[in-house]
């Protein structure tokens, strides 16, 4: 505050050239004939050089349109046919970088204007409306940042698994939008309505119901991921968002809400996004259990003995996580991880732990434990719990990584179903 | 009791008159504006309506409105049957599904087995044994099959397809007709499998 209003104090400018002028003068003159001409020698498309000896030696391409990453660096998704997975073991933090957000679409990603972009609200509301994208910003925005995971995020089976095979279909934004509340009171929703049908404007049109309370409580209608558009793949232009529901259920390239006094049974929530439990099906499960993983150490690094950070991500969809517990023997004795804060709401949160590594064979894993006192279970207590015919959805068991005498880390994969 | 009131009375009084002295000095002082601008924010009112948006015709509605719950709302008219979807299925579904929807042991096809007995434990999960309502068999066909065309099958074709299937799963018989009333009649072998969520949060594991 006294250093802004000293430089606002009035100089007496008239009679002699400041010391800050003469230098951005000069500078200005140094730069100008030197960027211009210079101009020409820069190439819009670097070729691939081989690494500079000395890039100390070597003038560097000048400022471009679109930023890109180090050739160094090559973070990549993992496409299958139907999903694409975040290379968990390649970010330093929390949020998801938007082209490296996991992928599922049911019918690949529609090509939307957003000039022609309208969303649909009808059923148990006072006036069935349509909101054009530019009305929808209108709305007072907020930003919050939470992660969204897929129902059906785990696989098994190999040694050689990286997060990003194990876990890889969960991901974390910044998004920004309008909360669905506000736009429920724009139409006049009926207080009966107890559900909400979200449909995509996809070729899969797809649909999933949702409880009106959580339309009250925290859903949004988000444009904005990471302080840009939303990407295509997650639903550009607008896409709802459900903090801690099941990915399925955060309806990308929303163009019909309907409020009803039940829900559906759509595809997406009877013969799919459902999981045997013992002898009945058990539906309708939209929040996401605690769950964490280790990402650094993981397969295919190699760790050298002594010191290691051991870092990862924890995130529960009932709230916020209370304690990340690393053990380092095997699961004999379990100490608490520091967590990185801001500890947010339903979102990724970082956790390390120093340990020194004596050179033996180990193994190392992680539990997250949320506000609401549960603790990531093993696989055994999920079998235990939901009975040996076990489902592939909303698993989120306890995960070990091998550590070899050579330093060598493999994943610990323990068979299910 | 009244000398206490008396006393509160008087403290009451030396306090306003203690604030709006200590307000009127910072007023004096130049850093009024503070105190307003604070004032501002804790009034700021939400309007009841904004106004964005337009108020939409049932017509509009209507052209969007697909969805079909288990009751029949949402149906439409139209009615088909087995003979008619077997031939749209060899036609239309038989690339990706299989030439009966039959899981084929060796054989990996590009979409799940349709038909498979109604026995709760066989695998893989079919319309037989693992679709709870025959509703969202119709709703699901006609907003996204065939998978290279979405949309493209007339009411008609949904309801012979739906009829096909269901037969083919021992569901219903072959010569049943499937219309907006007949369909939702459908007690599927499944329904009573299912159950909702019953997790509670907290520290059980479920």
């Amino acid at each position: 505050m006294e250093e802004s209003e000293k430089e606002q104090q009035p100089k007496d400018t008239g009679h002699k050239i400041s010391r800050r002028a003469l230098l951005g003068g000069a500078m200005a003159a140094a730069i100008i004939p030197v960027s211009s001409s210079f101009a020409k020698y820069v190439p819009t498309v670097v070729p691939k050089l081989p690494v500079p000896i000395d890039p100390t030696k070597r003038i560097g391409p000048g400022p471009s349109k679109l930023g890109k990453r180090s050739p160094f660096e090559n973070p990549v998704r993992k496409p299958s046919d139907i999903s694409s997975r975040s290379p968990l073991q390649d970010f330093y933090s929390t949020i998801t970088p938007a082209d490296l957000h996991f992928e599922r679409h049911h019918a690949g990603i529609p090509d939307i204007d957003p000039a022609t972009y309208e969303l649909l609200i009808h059923g148990m509301v006072e006036r069935p409306m349509k909101f054009t994208l530019a009305e929808l910003k209108r709305f007072p925005a907020v930003t919050r940042t939470c992660f969204i995971e897929c129902a059906g995020n785990f696989r098994t089976g190999s040694e050689q698994m990286t997060p990003q095979d194990i876990l890889g279909l969960t991901s974390q934004s910044e998004w920004t939008g309008v909360m669905l509340s506000t736009i429920f009171k724009e139409v006049g929703v009926n207080p009966k309505a107890t559900w909400f049908l979200a449909e995509g404007g996809d070729a899969s049109v797809m649909t999933r119901s949702i409880p009106a309370h959580k339309g009250w409580e925290d859903a949004m209608i988000v444009y904005g991921q990471n302080g840009e558009a939303i990407r295509p793949a997650q639903g550009y232009p607008a896409r709802l968002l459900l903090p801690g529901y099941e990915g399925n259920m955060n309806v990308k390239w929303l163009r019909r809400l309907e409020l009803s006094d039940q829900p559906y049974w759509t595809r997406e929530e009877t013969s799919k996004y459902t999981y045997p439990v013992h002898n009945k099906i058990r539906m309708f499960s939209f929040e996401m259990d605690a769950r964490s993983i280790i990402t650094y150490p993981s397969y295919p690094q190699k760790v050298d003995k002594g010191w290691i950070e051991i870092r990862g991500i924890a995130w529960t969809g009932r709230g916020k996580i209370t304690k990340v517990e690393v053990s380092t023997d095997a699961g004999k004795s379990w100490s608490e991880a520091r967590l990185q804060g801001p500890v947010l709401d339903k979102a990724h949160t970082y956790f390390r732990h120093l340990w020194q590594w004596n050179g033996d064979e180990t193994e190392i894993l992680s539990r997250a434990i949320d506000e609401t006192g549960y603790i990531q279970p093993t696989i055994k207590q999920l079998i235990e719990a939901r009975g040996t015919d076990i489902g592939g959805y909303h698993m989120n068991p306890v995960t070990a990584w091998r550590i070899k005498p050579d330093g060598v880390v493999l994943f610990k994969p323990e068979s299910y179903r | 009791m009244i000398k206490n009131i008396i006393k509160k009375r008087k403290s009451y009084i030396v306090i306003i008159g203690g604030l709006s002295i200590v307000g009127l000095t910072a007023f004096n002082d130049g850093r009024g504006m503070h105190h307003q601008k604070r004032s501002l924010t804790d009034t700021t009112k939400i309007p009841a309506k904004y106004g964005f948006g337009r108020v939409v015709t049932q017509q509009e509605i209507d052209k969007w409105d697909i969805d079909v719950r288990p009751d029949g709302k949402g149906l439409p008219a139209g009615e088909g049957d087995a003979a008619k979807g077997k031939a749209i299925y060899a036609l239309k579904c038989m690339a990706c599904h299989g030439a009966t929807g039959e899981e084929v042991p060796g054989v990996k096809l590009p979409a799940p087995a349709l038909v498979g007995d109604t026995a709760a434990k066989s695998k893989p999960k079919t319309i037989g044994n693992y679709w709870p309502y025959a509703t969202t068999l119709f709703d699901y066909t006609r907003r996204t099959m065939p998978y290279n065309l979405p949309g493209s099958l007339t009411d008609n074709e949904v309801y012979s397809l739906t009829a096909y299937l269901l037969s083919a799963n021992k569901i219903i018989k072959p010569e049943t007709v499937l219309n907006a009333q007949t369909l939702p009649l459908i007690v599927m072998p499944a329904r009573k499998l299912y159950i909702m969520d019953d997790r509670k949060g907290g520290p059980e594991v479920k």
